[in-house]
């Protein structure tokens, strides 16, 4: 399936470095070279890009500068138009870059289901009328609409993660950026999560999404591999993944059945990577007794 | 072993009273643990007990939910009853048993009741509370009772934001909690044996872990709350708006019904229903 990827860039960051500050014993303040140092790229406006690296290779550090919880050091960071240094058009960003991160229960504010969705709205200071139709629709969304009164502390892991991503959308965002968003879920709650990011971006939503999975990353329209905070690879999937000795170097690794899904979706067959060699083989299964 | 505690989780149902007003219920609620301290008798226990359990049953709670909450603070008052009866010291014909120094009178008894009758009430009274409002409303509520204190700067917003996160959090660290004990467990620590001593400083390990988490959690929420453009609560809006409807105006009559009723035996005394009756009420005066 071809998206319609209009080629003109909504962020563009250019040259951004960001370091973490560390103490020594002294209590004096060291600058060292983790986070990131030096990265340009663009996100186009529908894509789904993927951000890939090992720990510390300073892919969550991006992701941060996206909608300025971290604002860039050096280099310049521009989001449909608007710079995160200054305060007014920090939180205009900030509602246009929704946000999902790694612990669903780290990011729940409030103990029931709805208003944890309105959290966001209601910072902006939408009037009541119109956060009810933003709730609904933004659960609608992820397809629970049905536990809206229920508590997130009852809620599967995936469910958890799909009502967070509910809140970041009832924010009406442009990009929605994922920050290892399914590392802390079981098998099929990733799948759940990875379904309901798909059908959004297949909406329009523009998704960047950290991960360490690699078929998640194989799913992507574009693929960006980082190390020590700067961009290592970049390409569509079936490029990224094929050229495994240098993938290895950066401490990652194409897993076989990814490696298959993406030479049989080169090879003209309808088919997408999926969690497990198992499921691949269901779908080719699934093919062939469709032929 | 921590599951149990009840105190402030939500129980939800769609009964007539987890449909009224924040507000009534708080107010209501702060005025019947009132009720509780002035009245002095078992009548009135009695008259309070009654109400409250009809409260609960409108409510559609199972009463083990509720009774669970006393749970809590059963060592209180059973330590407080303790102190009471071996402590309180009565006229010479009260004395029940005695046994060298200890005598126990049996004014000492009717004390130790009378707490233990308070304590439960008060539990179970705001434990409903807790039980029929979501934290939400329930912040939501304290804050527009406290709104007049905005005239005076106090943060009203923040406070009310603060305490609902803090509500948020507890089944999480409840089982945050009690996966370390599983955890410490499955290493070899040992809860339930030693003394005292050795048993609190077996919880040691299990609280600085959870102080360290909590510290992370709050950094990783603070986090959170600034990618939803949170920047203080000054112009927040509302996805709930509380309004009181005809269900609080009933609510406040029967209170007024159940509590007057207490009170006017505690002002007016009982002497009233003798002469009106002519029955013996000395037991209602105990």
């Amino acid at each position: 399936m071809e998206k319609d990827v209009n080629r003109a860039p909504v962020v563009t960051l250019t040259d951004v470095v960001y370091n973490y500050r560390e103490y020594d014993d002294k209590g004096e303040e060291k600058i060292t070279n983790r986070g990131v140092n030096g990265v340009s790229l663009s996100i186009y406006k529908g894509e789904f890009l993927a951000l890939v690296g090992r720990n510390g290779s300073g892919k969550s550090t991006l992701a941060k500068m996206l909608n300025g919880l971290l604002l860039a050091q050096k280099g310049k960071v521009d989001v449909y138009g608007l710079d995160p240094t200054v305060e007014k058009e920090l939180y205009q960003i900030r509602a246009r870059v929704g946000m999902v991160f790694q612990n669903p229960d780290n990011q729940t504010v409030a103990s029931i289901v709805e208003d944890d969705v309105a959290f966001g709205p209601e910072n902006l200071g939408i009037p009541q009328k119109e956060l009810r139709e933003r709730v609904d629709t933004a659960l609608a969304d992820v397809n629970m609409l049905e536990y809206a009164t229920k508590t997130p502390s009852r809620l599967s892991g995936g469910q958890k993660q799909r009502v967070a991503i509910a809140g970041a959308l009832a924010l009406r965002p442009k990009i929605l950026v994922l920050d290892e968003a399914t590392s802390m879920l079981d098998p099929e709650g990733r799948r759940d999560v990875m379904e309901t990011v798909s059908k959004l971006n297949d909406c329009g939503m523009t998704v960047v999404a950290i991960t360490h999975f690699m078929d998640e990353a194989a799913r992507a329209d574009r693929v960006i591999a980082l190390q020590n905070g700067k961009i290592a690879m970049e390409g569509t999937p079936a490029e990224i993944f094929a050229q495994h000795e240098k993938l290895e170097e950066l401490g990652l690794k194409t897993p076989r059945d990814v490696e298959l899904a993406l030479a049989l979706k080169e090879g003209g067959l309808d088919i997408e990577p999926k969690e497990s060699i198992f499921e691949l083989g269901e779908e080719l299964c699934r093919l062939l007794s469709k032929t | 072993m921590l599951n149990d505690v009840a105190f402030g989780q939500y129980y939800p149902s769609d009964s007539f009273i987890h449909k009224m007003d924040a507000r009534v219920k708080i107010l209501l609620s702060i005025a019947y643990m009132v009720a509780i301290f002035l009245v002095k008798s078992f009548f009135c226990y009695a008259i309070l007990a009654l109400y409250l359990l009809i409260k609960i049953f409108v409510s559609k709670i199972p009463l083990r939910s509720v009774l669970k909450s006393v749970k809590a603070v059963l060592f209180l008052a059973v330590f407080t009853a303790i102190i009471n009866i071996f402590f309180t010291k009565g006229a010479e014909e009260n004395l029940v048993w005695s046994y060298g120094i200890i005598r126990i009178y049996s004014s000492g008894l009717i004390t130790a009741g009378k707490m233990v009758c308070r304590l439960v009430l008060l539990v179970m009274g705001a434990s409903l509370l807790t039980l029929t409002t979501t934290p939400v409303d329930l912040t939501h509520g304290i804050e527009s009772l406290l709104s007049p204190l905005k005239l005076i700067k106090v943060p009203v917003a923040d406070i009310a934001l603060i305490m609902s996160i803090t509500l948020r959090f507890i089944p999480t660290l409840m089982e945050e909690t009690n996966k370390i004990i599983c955890a410490q467990k499955a290493r070899g620590a040992q809860f339930d044996t030693g003394n005292l001593v050795q048993r609190v400083k077996a919880f040691v390990p299990i609280l600085i872990p959870l102080l360290v988490n909590s510290f992370r959690r709050a950094e990783e929420l603070a986090l959170a709350m600034n990618a939803r453009c949170f920047e203080g609560s000054t112009k927040r809006t509302r996805l709930k708006k509380l309004k009181c409807s005809w269900r609080d105006l009933v609510a406040v009559l029967l209170f007024i019904i159940g509590i007057g009723a207490a009170l006017v035996v505690r002002y007016a005394g009982v002497d009233w229903i003798a002469d009106l009756f002519n029955i013996n009420v000395d037991w209602m005066k105990l």
